[in-house]
């Protein structure tokens, strides 16, 4: 139990890369770019985890009652959690103006066009 | 060439997946009990008077990184409004107005105004319990689009005046600079947290100007994805391509 | 108690990532998104952080598979108007 969510971030990160790389529809390929990015979340929260703290909220809780969780990685994920959907909505938005100017969201037949 | 970059994938990634897997092995193990910059975070939260430290960590102790992200948030939207605009080959068509089933319109419009102040009570309470400027602005801005399920795309497109909702974004983000230089004027530093009294501690005034930071990061994430949306639907509803470029 | 509920909560996400890759059709791929994102949710009020779990439940079952749809109906749309055209 010790290490276990490090490697499952590990994991999702490599799955959602293989996804990526074999893609054969560039929306599918940004829904891979989001898993690779929840990765990350599940990362960042597992190294700020600790055994039997609470969430470092003191509206209704005595400070120095309990041990806490680290809130610093707590947000530094929620700030990316938000932004990085609008990255996504940006990424979309290049797809569909691929498709509009190539008539294609294939990587591949894009890159016979191009040759 | 497919399979050679089936091969090249499979060597990138077995590599990557061993240094990955020995970087884990020495990491410190899964909820240990030392978080030096966590224990310190909490500490200066509480010194501030700030109920919730992440605000605290995301307004005031680390606000500046809060710019950078919020920049990028901005820059997104921007990218995505100039992309997605309407060209000059394309025009609009309007959609024809769908029946929506009863129960379906019904929950929709009973629903809607629970979540929008829903939205607006998690960005209000940012500084004391779970939530904040970046969660209750997505909140509030989806409860908005429960209309184009309730109603049609008319009913939304008329509560939703675009340029207000993008203006507003651009407010936000000059409020949260402007907040930001006041510290300099003050004699401090930028966004330093030492303008207004810290005030009583888990109450809505408190954390000096962690709510002010809050409350403009909610404007801009909420107008953000209002605007986001309101172009996706746009081209995914209304504009259509031109057709027939024989045809005067 | 709480270790066995992280551990569960963490190979279900784990599950429902392969499964996001897995599913080739974006349409699909997205209702498969928004129910890792209700998972990830749920892994992240479990570790404690109900700030990112409450972001994670607006951004990763709402707003990103609903951008992914729309996307998805306007590729369609141009394919079949193109069809109709010869």
């Amino acid at each position: 139990m010790h290490v276990l969510p490090y490697p499952v971030a590990a994991y999702i990160f490599l799955t959602g890369c293989y996804g990526l790389a074999t893609s054969r529809n560039l929306i599918h390929a940004v829904g891979c770019l989001a898993v690779c990015q929840s990765a990350t979340y599940v990362l960042l929260l597992a190294v700020g985890y600790r055994d039997g703290g609470t969430a470092p909220v003191f509206s209704d809780m005595k400070p120095g009652s309990r041990p806490l969780v680290d809130p610093v990685v707590q947000a530094l994920t929620l700030t990316d959690v938000v932004v990085g959907a609008t990255v996504t909505a940006l990424l979309l938005a290049l797809v569909l103006q691929i498709a509009k100017r190539h008539g294609t969201v294939d990587p591949d037949e894009l890159r016979e066009l191009r040759g | 060439m497919n399979r050679l970059r089936l091969w090249l994938l499979a060597v990138g990634g077995a590599g990557l997946a061993a240094l990955l897997v020995a970087a884990c092995l020495d990491l410190p193990g899964f909820g240990g009990s030392r978080h030096p910059y966590g224990d310190r975070a909490v500490r200066a939260a509480l010194s501030r008077h700030t109920a919730n430290t992440i605000a605290s960590v995301n307004f005031d102790q680390r606000a500046y990184d809060t710019l950078g992200e919020m920049s990028i948030l901005f820059a997104a939207v921007l990218g995505c409004v100039v992309l997605l605009r309407e060209a000059r080959d394309e025009h609009r068509a309007r959609p024809e107005p769908a029946d929506v089933a009863r129960p379906v319109r019904r929950y929709a419009l009973l629903v809607l105004p629970v979540a929008l102040v829903t939205g607006l009570y998690v960005i209000a309470h940012g500084q004391l319990s779970p939530g904040g400027g970046f969660q209750g602005g997505v909140v509030a801005a989806t409860a908005l689009h429960l209309l184009y399920l309730g109603a049609d795309y008319h009913a939304l497109e008329r509560v939703r005046p675009l340029g207000v909702y993008e203006t507003t974004d651009a407010l936000a983000v000059s409020s949260y600079l402007v907040l930001g230089a006041a510290g300099i004027l003050a004699g401090t530093a930028f966004l330093a947290n030492t303008l207004l009294p810290y005030g009583t501690f888990n109450t809505l005034s408190s954390g000096g100007t962690v709510p002010l930071l809050n409350a403009a990061i909610g404007m801009e994430v909420a107008s953000a994805v209002v605007v986001l949306l309101a172009h996706f639907l746009d081209q995914a509803v209304e504009i259509e391509e031109e057709h027939g470029r024989g045809t005067p | 108690m709480s270790d066995a509920l992280i551990v569960v909560v963490l190979l279900l996400v784990a599950g429902s990532a392969t499964a996001a890759v897995a599913q080739r059709d974006p349409a699909r791929q997205a209702l498969v998104l928004s129910f890792l994102g209700v998972l990830l949710a749920a892994l992240f009020t479990v570790l404690q952080a109900p700030d990112v779990g409450l972001s994670q439940l607006a951004v990763g079952s709402a707003l990103t598979p609903l951008l992914i749809m729309l996307s998805v109906r306007k590729i369609r749309r141009r394919g079949r108007s193109e069809e109709e055209d010869g």
